[in-house]
Formats: structure tokens, C-alpha cells, sequence
């Protein structure tokens, strides 16, 4: 087969530039083939190099006693919970994918990142997807939607994960180019740790999994590109088909396969395929790789080598063997009945060699395209809306005269809007592990012995996890961000989504222990939209420093950007905590009638001279105005918040604990009236009586003037929780807060049918029936009834 | 107290397989894995069939699963009157092993479903019923994208009138509404047994409320139900 001619239309048209194409003939020292170029191309997209992003992944805080396995280390980061357990964790994007092909966009996003986690060697016991839409009034948009949110419905729920938590937010930004982002957490002993390395001279390489096709062919080169609808409409072909079913056999057989102690190093093959699984693990390893294509399995005829390096044909692993232990691996594949070959050896070259019928067709030092891949520093620019952003004043804005419409509004707007529609259609409970269901502000697993992979045994005799005693312990996790903050105040932005991860975890009573990001943004070579990224970056760095959650891993996503302009930046940060103790796991709702309601935090923030409504939800759904300088955040306030809630939780007195964020004080009062589910349409709605005159009052002596309303009711200041004890626990509870230094004060009781708030400027009752229906029913209401 | 044993079958893309096995465990019993390629069961007192997509359930749910080694001894030991219940995927299997009658087609939302429904139990005559006590209902997780119980109308009548209908979905108050319907089963039916009345299929997971921790215990009594069972047959069999 004649090869085409390497032309500079060609090596344009595989993304890379004069001088990159330079620097491939330096490190070569001649002319590549086209499977060499192809191979250059992918493994410098952006995607797979972040040659774009790190610089200022590099200033991201990554270390910490409990990390066991850092940023960029392996496919996933890992950390220590004690005993000898650890959590591996990792979350990625499929946008792109999912804007052509919303059902296999996603399905395939969540199999790339499970396989992801169990090439650490860990089980994966739980997901959790970050999703932004366009608004769901756009068929087109509920089309997405619907495909997206099926799709992670069907490859999570047949592998057999939970999938328990995450969020969506629905905005214009994002209706060309939604955003899906799949975080999956497994479970490990320190002793499993297993390594994408291709260790050992002369060890056998095998390929295991369903054949290579077409499919998917150099999807991580679209993923470095801006979305068109040309790109579009080419590139639907990049789009991989699932098969979860075969995931959970490659899983299952890999695990069992770990523990025999056959493995010498293992990594699946996501993005640029077996190029990228090869080319990585022998620059890891410090070795070379030589394989030979004609023993790959293929499901299409006469696939060039160019092809089979780059297919992204899903549910593949590459699996590097201790010499000598091959017929271990051959049984295990042969009875979950998997397809494999052997495709090559280990070697001391250093060099990444590929044969096809004979021929070398690529001879390239492995860590050249791996790691040397080139690095640039963007040009950065401050927008120029930023400018009006930090001008907007609330002179021309009405107070709110009506609360109770407004709080109906946003309750029923589907950002704020229960997303029953969605973690419904996901099997949220296999695994018998999960404690707190979606609805609450962080979800919790607990860790039980079969939470743990295989543990090796004598030989191929693999013992069964739940034969080994494992401690009880719980991790919760969230993700957020708002993406609004952030393309208002990209600094500040990146913070608060850092900072509400950490407040969500510790109102379920966790301690935060790392992060796992998503960066999803614009094109980086646009001065303004990189300015949005190195802000953001920095924003985030700063807040995982003064919280001490290190970044463990995560993924870029730029050229998030449709015909009609680019997404709001949206920095996704997935957050994981533990819970040493049962007695600790805490849920948002209200539990029992009396009890007494605590407003942790200020209630206004009178420094912002927006006191906490810019950016907010508010705005945006009653004023039809999304800007304004975000509510501010401040991370010594935010330490100090996070290990005093804890500390109160740990004392035992704490009944339920509640974040305010979007839509503030009322939205969080009405959720925690509204969000215990018992069962299907059986709800558990508790009232309260809220008094916040003494609140208003103390502002007033304070800083000489009364809040403005909707910013007491519905602004969006950082910091505050609400929290919930009996009756009699009520003063030592605020006592004790006090003490800690935190600001606290009782605002009312639980109680009744009716969320009832008193003001020294009204009182306003709102039905909780009638809250829990706009909130509960909104987004099945907009599929049945379409404006 | 004696100490039952139960098979857990396991196909290759069972997923409820280790949630079956823990179950069982934190009742004090005993559970063992059988895998799908083995011809016989072993020497044990029951029989489950997790949940989960058996061979990847692409053709149709459970309909490849009956061809398997283990379907057979696994038939063979009802046909000796054994214990079998078949939890969501396992309802499905039986029904297409024709070991129960009728079929599990797509909900009718065209949804998967996952949420705690109620279930009233229709009869406390058989063994996987009897010790639930009488008016109780059991507040158990459903998850499925096929769970809508389909028969003709004779089949219907027929397990009406044999008492074959163990379970029906209601709402809170022990109502059988349209609304505590999750997936538009006739009758509302969440689970049957045979005529025999030693297998039966249930599409809600008694296995993940078993502990309080994970917000019910109300499956115990399913289970509960199957060792009482098993221990009047012993103590029956030593009298």
C-alpha cells in the first residue's frame, strides 16, 4: 500500500504547525511516514498534550502526605483513606462527542473514564457527571439533553456503577457545545496500585478487547478543535460506539487478571488509541516498545497502520506481562471469553516501533511524543465586557416588592429545579453502597469489602473480596461550578467553584481530601477567552492551597465554542471527602418539627457593593441580567467555615446542614423543606417559621443601613450554611459556634405546612406542596408542555 | 440456627451479583458465586438470579442467558422443587426460560427508572411471602429500563385466581394506583411465582434494603420469607 505524500497542506491538515512539523524532522532526522504523522498529530493535539495548558497546570497545589499518586503521574490520581484503602478518581470531558452524538458521546465518555480507573488497578464503585446545556424552551437543546443524559444512563447502569451525583446548568452559552463531564471514583488497596508502565526487557505485550475498526479515528484531534458544522458533519464518524457490556468483562478479567501478580504494567486505550497507550507506557517505564500491527485484532479489512494506531475503537487495554506468566493471562481472558492477542515486546530502545506486513512503518523515540510534546505560552488579554461587568451598579434595579413569585421562579427554573428527570434514569443504588442519594448537597458511598478488587492469592486463585474484613468508611462527593461567576469574574469564579465543592462535602460531614478538575473552555489561541483560563487556573490554585485539597488529575477541554461564540468558561471541580464515622453523615433537609434553624455566616456580605447579587441567579431569571462583579470569596473565611462545620457535626448536635448558593437564603430554606424524597411521589415535606428581623437589624447597626431585600432573600454572599438542631441543643450549638469564631445566628424553627419568612419589611408563607411541585415537576413539565 | 446456603448465579454482566451475595451474608446465611458456564450448582438450599444485563441484553433481556450451562441445573433444581427468585434481570430470564409466565417489556416511560416504590404483598402463601407480616408494606428500590409485566389476559386471570401475584406496586397508603406505577406493569404487578410456587420474579431489589444504613430494611423480609421456608423443610424433613 502506497502511503500519500507528506505535503504542508497534509501536515496542516493533521492541526500541526510549520514549526511543530520542524521539530518532528529534528527528532526524527529525516521526513515521518504518514503513520509517524499521524501519530505526531494526535499525541500533540491539545487534547492528549495540553501543550496549551501546561504552564498553568504546573502551578496547581498537587501535593499532600495523603496523595498517593499525583497529577499527570499516571491515568488517575490517587488518594489514601486510611487502613490501607485508598480512592482513585479522575473526571473527564466528552463535549465534543456529545454535540454530534449526544447518546454515544456521553455513553462513551463515561466508558473512557471507568477504564480509566480500573488501569489504576482500583474497582470502580461510583460516578458522578457535571452536564451544561443550552436552554431546555430549544428542541434542539432537549434533543441533546435527552440523548446525553440516556446515554450515561445506559453504558453507567449496565457496567453496574452508581451513578450518584453532579449537576446541570442550563444557558445559552452552552447550546451549541454542551458540556458532559464524567468523574469515576474506585476503590483500591495500597497494594494494588497499578501502574500504566511498560516495565521489564523482553516482557510480552498483549491487546485485549473487542476488535480495532474505523471508528473513532483521531478523536482526540477534533477534540482540539473549534466545533463547526462542517467539523461537525465530518467528524461524526470520530464518534466511538459502547459497549459497557464488553467494559464490564474487561474490568472484571483485568482486575482478576491484577491480582495474580502477572501484570507488569497496564493502560487502557482512550484517547489516540493504541498510539497513545504504547508511546506512554514505555516513556513511563523508561523503555522502548516495539509492536507489530498485523497481530492487532481488526474488525475491518485492509486497515492501514495509520488507522490502527489511530482507531479510538472503545473498551481496549494494552497489558504488558511478566515473562513467563502468559498462560495466566490467556486463561483469565478465556474465561470472561475476551478477545486478545499478543503484539509485541518490551525493549531497551527507548524507541516506539510499529510494523505492518513487514515494514517498520514508525520508529520514534517513545518519549518524544509522550512528554516532549511542545509547550506554548498564550498570549492572555482581559476582555473587554469585563470592563461594564465591574461597572454594573443595582442604582436601576427595583428591590423586590413580591417575594413569593420570585422564590417560585427560581425554584422552577431548571438550573435551581430538582434534576429527578435525570438521576432517575441512572441507577444510583447498585452496589448496595450508597447512604445519601442524589438530592442532597454531596452524595455518599460507603467503602465495604467488596468495594476492593481481587486480592491475590495463590497463583491464579484470586481471593473474593468480601472474605477480607474492610473498616466502614464513607466518601462523599460533589462537583461545581458556576459557570456564570466565572466568565464574570474568572479569579473569583474558579475559587467559588473550588470553595462550594468544599462546603457541599462538609455539610455532608466530610473532610475534603483533593480535587479532580475539568477545564472546559474557548479556544486558546483567542487572547480574551486564554485570559479566562490563566485567571480561572489561578483562582483555583489559590483556593485548593488555602483549603488543602491538592488537584489529583483531570482533563482540558478548549475549543469549547459553537458558530454562535464561545461557552462560558466552566472550570469543573469534582471534589472527594471522608466520613471517618456513620454517626457524622449529614443530609440538607429539615428533619423533625421544632427543631431550631441556624444561619451559619453573614447573612449580607456589605462589603460588595452588589452585597452578593452579581452574577446571581436572581438576576439573571427575574431582572433577565446575567452580569455584575460575583459575590466574593473569601478562603480564610472559608477554611475557617468548612473545620468549624465539621467540628459541629463531629459534636453530634448537628440534624441537617445546607449550603446557600444559587438563589440564596430562600432557595436553600425552601430546599431544605422540600428535598427528602421517601419514596416515588412520596415525599417528606416539612415546613419551618423563619424570622430574619434580627438578622436585618444587626446589618442596619453594623454598617448604618438596611440590606436590600432580594439580597437578604435571594443574594448569593459566600460562606453561609444553614444548619438545623433540636430545640435544646440550640444555644450550645451557638455557643460553641461563636467560640469557633464563626458568625451564627437562630432565624426560626421547623415546623408546619408553609415555608414562612418574616422581615421587618413583610411576611411572605409559601405552601411547601406547592414549592416541592414547581421544584420537583419543572423539567418533566417543559418536555410535556414545550413553550 | 441453621445456616442455608445460596447460589448467587453469575453471568458475565451481572451487576447485582456481589450486592445478592452481601445481602445474604448480613442475614447470617451463607452465598456462593456460580458461575454462567457451570453445569451444576453444587449442593445448595436456594437459588438467586441478580440483577444486572446478564450477556449484555442487546437481542432482548435474559433472552440469551436461558441457553446458558447454568440456566439448565438451574431448572433441574426447580423442577426438584428448589428455591429460586429472580431479582429484576433474574425476573426477566425466567420469563424468558418460560419459568414464569409472561414478559418484562420497556417501561412505559421509555425511561430507565430508579427510585424506592412500595409494595403490597398480595398473598403470605408462599415462600417467599410468608413471613411478611400481614398489611405491611415494603418500601424497596426499583431499577430497571424494562420492568412493565406484560401477559395475556388468561395468563392474567390464571395468576390471579392460582394467587401467583406476590407483590404489586402502591402508593404509601397501601393504594394500587396508576401513579405508584414505575413502569406501567399490568395489574401493577411488581412480582409472581410459579405454580408450583417455588420460583418466583421480582423486578424491585429486596437485596439493596437489607441494611438501615441504605434506607430500608424491608427486603429482609423477602429473604427472611425463603429461610423460614427452608428451615420448616429441615425441621419438617428431621421430624
Amino acid at each position: 500500500m502506497t502511503e500519500p505524500k507528506i505535503t504542508p497542506e497534509l501536515v496542516q491538515k493533521h492541526g500541526l504547525t510549520p514549526e511543530e512539523y520542524g521539530q518532528i524532522l529534528r527528532i526524527l532526522g529525516r521526513e515521518p511516514t504518514y503513520t509517524e504523522l499521524g501519530i505526531f498529530s494526535v499525541m500533540w493535539s491539545e487534547h492528549c498534550s495540553y501543550k496549551n495548558t501546561k504552564p498553568l497546570l504546573r502551578t496547581f497545589p498537587t501535593r499532600a502526605p495523603w496523595v498517593l499518586v499525583g497529577a499527570g503521574e499516571e491515568n488517575a490520581g490517587i488518594v489514601d483513606i486510611g487502613d490501607g484503602l485508598a480512592i482513585a478518581f479522575k473526571m473527564e470531558s466528552h463535549n465534543h462527542p456529545s454535540a454530534v452524538e449526544p447518546f454515544q458521546g456521553a455513553a462513551t465518555g463515561v466508558g473512557g473514564i471507568i477504564r480509566d480507573i480500573f488501569t489504576m488497578g482500583a474497582r470502580p464503585v461510583c460516578a458522578l457527571d457535571s452536564l451544561r446545556f443550552g436552554e431546555l424552551t430549544d428542541p434542539e437543546v432537549r434533543r441533546l439533553f435527552t440523548g446525553v443524559v440516556g446515554g450515561i444512563a445506559h453504558y453507567g447502569n449496565c457496567f453496574g456503577i452508581p451513578t450518584l451525583a453532579g449537576e446541570v446548568y442550563f444557558d445559552p452559552s452552552y447550546a451549541g457545545n454542551p458540556l458532559v463531564n464524567v468523574l469515576c471514583l474506585g476503590v483500591l488497596r495500597h497494594d494494588q496500585i497499578a501502574r500504566g508502565r511498560a516495565c521489564g526487557v523482553g516482557n510480552p505485550v498483549f491487546y485485549v478487547g473487542p476488535a480495532t475498526g474505523r471508528d473513532g479515528l483521531a478523536g482526540a484531534a477534533f477534540a482540539s478543535q473549534d466545533l463547526t458544522e462542517e467539523s461537525a458533519e465530518i467528524q461524526r464518524g470520530a464518534v466511538q460506539v459502547g459497549d459497557p457490556f464488553m467494559e464490564k468483562l474487561v474490568c472484571e478479567a483485568c482486575l482478576e487478571l491484577l491480582a495474580t501478580g502477572a501484570v507488569a504494567g497496564i493502560q487502557d486505550m482512550g484517547a489516540a488509541g493504541l498510539t497513545c497507550s504504547t508511546c506512554e507506557t514505555a516513556a513511563r517505564a523508561h523503555t522502548g516498545i516495539d509492536i507489530d500491527l498485523d497481530k492487532v485484532p481488526q474488525r475491518a479489512p485492509n486497515m492501514t497502520a495509520y488507522e490502527i494506531m489511530l482507531s479510538e475503537s472503545q473498551e481496549r487495554m494494552l497489558i504488558i506481562v511478566h515473562r513467563g506468566r502468559e498462560e495466566e493471562v490467556k486463561r483469565t481472558f478465556e474465561k470472561w471469553d475476551l478477545p486478545w492477542a499478543e503484539i509485541g515486546r518490551v525493549t531497551d530502545t527507548g524507541r516506539m516501533v510499529v510494523r505492518h506486513k513487514g515494514q517498520v512503518v514508525a520508529d520514534i523515540p517513545a518519549k518524544m511524543i509522550a512528554t516532549e510534546s511542545p509547550v506554548y505560552s498564550r498570549e492572555a488579554r482581559e476582555p473587554s465586557y469585563i470592563e461594564s461587568v465591574r461597572a454594573f451598579r443595582l442604582d436601576g434595579i427595583a428591590d423586590v416588592a413580591a417575594p413569593v413569585p420570585v422564590l417560585n421562579k427560581l425554584l422552577s427554573w431548571p438550573t435551581i429545579a430538582s434534576k429527578n428527570w435525570v438521576y432517575r434514569q441512572y441507577d444510583h443504588m447498585v452496589r448496595d453502597n450508597t447512604v445519601v442519594c442524589p438530592g442532597s448537597d454531596a452524595a455518599v458511598i460507603r467503602i465495604k469489602a467488596d468495594s476492593i478488587p481481587p486480592l491475590g492469592g495463590d497463583g491464579d486463585k484470586a481471593a473474593a473480596p468480601e472474605e477480607t474484613a474492610v473498616p466502614e468508611k464513607y466518601i462523599a462527593l460533589t462537583s461545581d461550578c458556576n459557570g456564570g461567576y466565572v466568565y464574570l469574574d474568572p479569579y473569583e469564579g474558579g475559587k467559588a467553584a473550588v470553595v462550594e465543592a468544599a462546603r457541599n462535602l462538609v455539610c455532608a460531614g466530610a473532610r475534603p481530601l483533593a480535587i479532580t478538575d475539568n477545564l472546559n473552555f474557548g479556544n486558546p489561541y483567542n487572547p480574551e477567552l486564554f485570559w479566562q483560563l490563566r485567571e480561572s487556573v489561578r483562582g483555583i490554585a489559590d483556593a485548593c492551597r488555602a483549603l488543602n485539597t491538592p488537584v489529583t488529575g483531570g482533563n482540558c477541554s478548549l475549543y469549547n465554542q459553537s458558530p454562535a461564540g464561545p461557552i462560558d468558561p466552566t472550570p469543573t471541580i469534582g471534589m472527594v471527602g471522608l466520613i471517618e464515622r456513620r454517626e457524622h453523615i449529614t443530609t440538607q433537609w429539615f428533619k423533625d418539627e421544632g427543631d431550631a434553624v441556624i444561619l451559619i455566616g453573614n447573612a449580607v456580605d456589605r462589603s460588595d457593593a452588589l452585597e452578593g447579587l452579581g452574577g446571581s441567579a436572581y438576576l439573571k431569571v427575574e431582572h433577565g441580567l446575567k452580569t455584575g462583579t460575583p459575590p466574593r470569596c473569601d478562603l480564610e473565611k472559608a477554611r475557617l467555615l468548612n473545620t468549624s462545620i465539621l467540628s459541629l457535626i463531629c459534636s453530634g448536635d448537628i440534624k441537617s446542614a445546607h449550603d446557600c448558593s444559587e438563589g440564596g437564603l430562600a432557595v436553600c430554606l425552601a430546599e431544605c423543606c422540600i428535598s427528602h424524597l421517601e419514596a416515588r411521589n412520596t415525599p417528606r415535606l416539612i415546613g419551618a417559621e423563619i424570622d430574619l428581623s434580627d438578622v436585618e437589624s444587626s446589618i442596619e447597626k453594623e454598617s448604618g443601613a438596611l440590606p436590600r431585600l432580594d439580597s437578604l432573600l435571594f443574594g448569593e454572599t459566600q460562606h453561609r450554611i444553614v444548619i438545623t438542631t433540636s430545640d435544646l441543643d440550640a444555644a450550645k450549638v451557638l455557643a460553641r459556634a461563636k467560640l469557633l469564631g464563626l458568625v451564627a445566628c437562630r432565624i426560626g424553627r421547623v415546623g408546619g405546612d408553609a415555608l414562612a419568612v418574616k422581615t421587618r419589611r413583610g411576611e411572605w408563607r409559601w405552601p411547601v406542596a406547592e414549592l416541592h411541585d414547581l421544584w420537583w415537576n419543572s423539567i418533566a413539565r417543559i418536555f410535556r408542555n414545550p413553550a | 440456627m441453621s445456616i442455608f446456603r445460596f447460589a448467587v448465579i453469575q453471568f458475565p454482566a451481572s451487576n447485582c451479583d456481589q450486592d445478592a451475595v452481601h445481602a445474604i451474608r448480613v442475614l447470617g446465611h451463607s452465598a456462593d458465586y456460580v458461575w454462567h458456564k457451570e453445569a451444576s450448582l453444587g449442593n445448595v438450599d436456594a437459588v438467586i438470579i441478580p440483577g444486572g444485563f446478564s450477556y449484555g441484553d442487546y437481542l432482548r433481556t435474559g433472552a440469551i442467558a436461558r441457553f446458558s450451562p447454568v440456566m439448565q441445573a438451574v431448572r433441574r433444581f426447580a423442577e426438584d422443587g428448589g428455591l429460586v427468585l429472580g431479582i429484576c434481570n433474574g425476573f426477566q430470564i425466567l420469563c424468558e426460560a418460560g419459568m414464569l409466565p409472561g414478559a418484562l417489556i420497556r417501561n412505559r416511560s421509555l425511561q430507565f427508572r430508579c427510585e424506592h416504590v412500595f409494595l403490597k404483598t398480595v398473598t403470605r402463601d408462599s415462600p417467599f411471602t410468608r413471613s411478611i407480616p400481614e398489611g405491611r408494606l415494603l418500601k424497596i428500590p426499583v431499577a430497571h429500563g424494562e420492568g412493565c409485566y406484560y401477559a395475556d389476559e388468561p395468563t392474567l386471570k390464571r395468576l390471579a385466581s392460582n394467587g401467583q401475584i406476590l407483590w404489586k406496586y402502591c402508593d404509601a397508603s397501601g393504594q394500587i394506583t396508576d401513579s405508584a406505577n414505575p413502569n406501567g406493569s399490568l395489574l401493577n404487578i411488581a412480582g409472581i411465582c410459579s405454580e408450583a410456587r417455588n420460583v418466583a420474579g421480582m423486578m424491585p431489589h429486596p437485596e439493596r434494603a437489607c441494611e438501615s444504613i441504605l434506607g430500608s430494611e424491608d427486603g429482609r423480609m423477602v429473604f427472611e420469607s425463603m429461610i423460614d421456608t427452608l428451615r420448616l423443610a429441615r425441621t419438617g424433613a428431621a421430624a
